[in-house]
């Protein structure tokens, strides 16, 4: 199963646009995605309430993962979003 | 900012006079308790200085907890009503956000995504198969959702709020009230609320919106600020008026503070009488002066030419302050004198014969440094080699960059019908504004007409402005922001000493009317720029204490226009007295207003 670890760079880390932005991207992929922090219970991306539940702030590690087809791609696609400045 | 009462007061006050005439007032499915047809008054603190009528439209409150009992109809319906409900919300939330636009959509279409999120519908799912009904499962899935965020700390609270709207508009729609928020009235009302919070209000319709009464909050509060700049009277802070039904018909006077339901017809007239007197005045245009005829220049503060034609769309009779960092910050040269001369051309050739502009020479500080004005680290620049200063210190090293911005204003002027003024920031003592006119008068300044003046923003400068008058200097104008500071050692970028950064305050008031003084002893003129001419009722006592000019934002100008064409100067001077022998700002705003 494809995934990757990053450091969050978002100022405010996963809340409020931010999160928004993710979770919007997440879920117009194909294939089940998951986000954890590192060493942490996987949530589905695609759920708002679920990624600001994981309360990931700036500088934190998190695994992104995707099942199926096309998953491989899924990730990379997250985990740039992820390392990318969502605030402006 | 203006208000316009002058065609919503008259304009609907037929409208509740028609409503009392026919002593009856339709209720509507908001209405609660039984009607009472009683004049009764609430007083809390007013925003603004219209008088308006009309009828209540309440905020739509949120729907009482749903019981925890079996569901009426199976589970497969109540999950599909659940469903509908959660996306009527959605689509609620975007199509405000579309309307509103910029960050509010943004912030409206996270919550948007909130309502339809996925692991929220499983929760609800999970619940109406367990029987239970469509708003009962709403509420408990968003309640689980709230106690998880709310154990995340206080970051966010935001957040459980938002669900908490959420949950209230959803749960609405399944038990079939009207949402909670805005009322959904097409004609004119005043809104009753508890408080205004930032997503009630980003959808304000000014046209539907007459005045905005609350229970809560105070003149600081969200909702006293957005009908500042909306222009709309409120009453803020007015205890008991969610008793008010809707259909109610209710006089608001913000100038009195008070809202009255059932109004009678005389206090009704002579509320929008004196309404409508005050928005005439408040659109006169043309030249200061108080209901006396004393002349009080009114003038606009600019930082370029960008700024000309709102000021001259004020009626803004010159520029009080023309400030020229702009030119400044950010070079790693300094301006040519080429460059200088065309920006100030631009300003000064939108201005007519005789109306005056007053440039302010660069005002540099260690806390806005500029590689070619060097003046070193410093501990306290406000206190430091600042204004006029760092052109004098380090034996005057800096001179040549202030002796090139006087000849391009000196040639920039030249040319043009309007009346160039030229001040120097940042001086305390007699020899310095002397230094400033002679280096003025080498570059070809007008110093003996009385064209080249000082800013007062140092106590010591408003206590010796008599000597500083005596010699060469033509003109003062007071800095009321540093001015402010310089009194009460109350640094202006300090919030926790907010209180004190006050120009009402008395010591602040003493050293204007101790400038003021002088200015007229010396038969020179006194002007005041900064945030306190902007304030109409200030702007009176300023006047008392002997100013002549006040310059202000743009914005800011018709309503000290209307706020001096309603005093004589007698009352200006008894104003200001009453507002020196007060003890702080506060009493000092209240003796004033007396």
């Amino acid at each position: 199963m494809p995934e990757r670890t990053v450091t969050v760079a978002s100022k405010v880390g996963l809340h409020a646009r931010p999160a928004a932005v993710f979770v919007k991207k997440a879920s117009e992929l194909p294939v089940p995605v998951t986000l954890a922090k590192d060493g942490g219970k996987p949530v589905s991306a695609k759920s708002m309430l679920q990624v600001m539940s994981l309360d990931v702030r700036h500088g934190d590690r998190v695994v992104v993962a995707a099942e199926g087809d096309g998953a491989a791609a899924a990730v990379d696609e997250l985990a740039e979003l992820l390392e990318s400045d969502l605030d402006g | 900012m203006a208000e316009t009462p002058a065609a919503d007061g008259s304009g609907r006050s037929e409208g509740v006079g028609r409503t009392e005439s026919t002593g009856r007032v339709e209720s509507t499915e908001r209405t609660a308790s039984a009607e009472s047809t009683e004049r009764a008054e609430y007083e809390g603190v007013g925003v603004g200085t219209a008088a308006v009528a009309g009828p209540v439209a309440r905020m739509g409150q949120a729907p009482p907890e749903p019981p925890d009992t079996p569901a009426a109809g199976d589970a497969d319906d109540e999950r599909a009503k659940a469903f509908a409900a959660l996306a009527a919300v959605a689509a609620d939330l975007r199509a405000r956000g579309a309307a509103a636009g910029g960050d509010t959509a943004d912030v409206l279409e996270a919550q948007a995504m909130m309502a339809e999120d996925p692991s929220l519908a499983e929760g609800v799912a999970a619940r109406t198969a367990d029987g239970k009904g469509a708003a009962r499962a709403i509420h408990e899935t968003f309640a689980e959702y709230r106690e998880v965020l709310g154990g995340l700390g206080d970051y966010m609270a935001g957040r459980v709020a938002d669900l908490g709207d959420i949950a209230a508009r959803a749960v609405a729609v399944a038990t079939g009230v009207p949402m909670p928020g805005l009322p959904p009235n097409e004609d004119p009302y005043i809104l009753v609320a508890e408080d205004l919070a930032p997503a009630d209000t980003a959808l304000l319709d000014k046209n539907l919106v007459l005045a905005l009464v609350t229970a809560e909050g105070g003149p600081t509060s969200h909702t006293a600020i957005l009908a500042r700049a909306m222009g709309i009277p409120a009453v803020v802070g007015a205890a008991g008026v969610l008793a008010l039904t809707d259909g109610t018909p209710v006089l608001v006077d913000a100038a009195e503070g008070t809202v009255v339901a059932y109004p009678d017809d005389d206090e009704l007239g002579a509320a929008v009488a004196r309404s409508v007197a005050s928005a005439a005045a408040a659109t006169l245009s043309g030249p200061g002066r108080t209901g006396d005829g004393q002349a009080v220049k009114l003038l606009a503060n600019i930082g370029g030419a960008a700024d000309v034609p709102a000021a001259l769309a004020a009626g803004a009779e010159g520029v009080g302050l023309f400030r020229t960092e702009f030119l400044y910050l950010g070079a790693e040269e300094p301006p040519t004198f080429e460059a200088q001369v065309r920006a100030y051309r631009a300003v000064f050739e939108a201005f007519g014969e005789g109306a005056r502009v007053v440039v302010r020479t660069l005002d540099a500080g260690a806390d806005k440094p500029l590689p070619f004005v060097p003046l070193g680290e410093e501990p306290n620049p406000a206190l430091g080699v600042r204004g006029l200063r760092a052109f004098r210190a380090f034996d005057g090293r800096n001179e040549a960059v202030l002796r090139t911005q006087l000849l391009a204003i000196r040639e920039a002027a030249g040319t043009e019908a309007a009346e160039v003024w030229v001040m120097a920031p940042m001086v305390d003592e007699a020899p310095e504004a002397e230094w400033f006119c002679d280096l003025a008068a080498a570059c070809g300044l007008d110093v003996a007409g009385g064209r080249v003046g000082i800013m007062v923003e140092t106590p010591s400068a408003a206590l010796t402005a008599g000597a500083i008058l005596a010699g060469r200097t033509g003109f003062a104008s007071i800095g009321t922001n540093d001015l402010t500071q310089y009194t009460m050692a109350a640094d202006r970028m300090l919030g926790a000493l907010g209180t004190l950064q006050d120009p009402w305050h008395p010591a602040v008031l003493r050293l204007i009317g101790a400038a003021g003084s002088a200015g007229s002893a010396a038969g020179k003129p006194v002007g005041v720029c900064g945030e306190a001419a902007a304030d109409p009722l200030l702007a009176c006592v300023l006047v008392g204490l002997g100013v002549r000019s006040l310059s202000m934002a743009p914005s800011a100008i018709a309503e000290v226009r209307a706020a001096l064409a309603t005093r004589t100067l007698a009352e200006c001077v008894a104003m200001a007295e009453r507002a020196c022998g007060a003890a702080t700002a506060r009493e000092a705003r209240r003796a004033a207003a007396e």
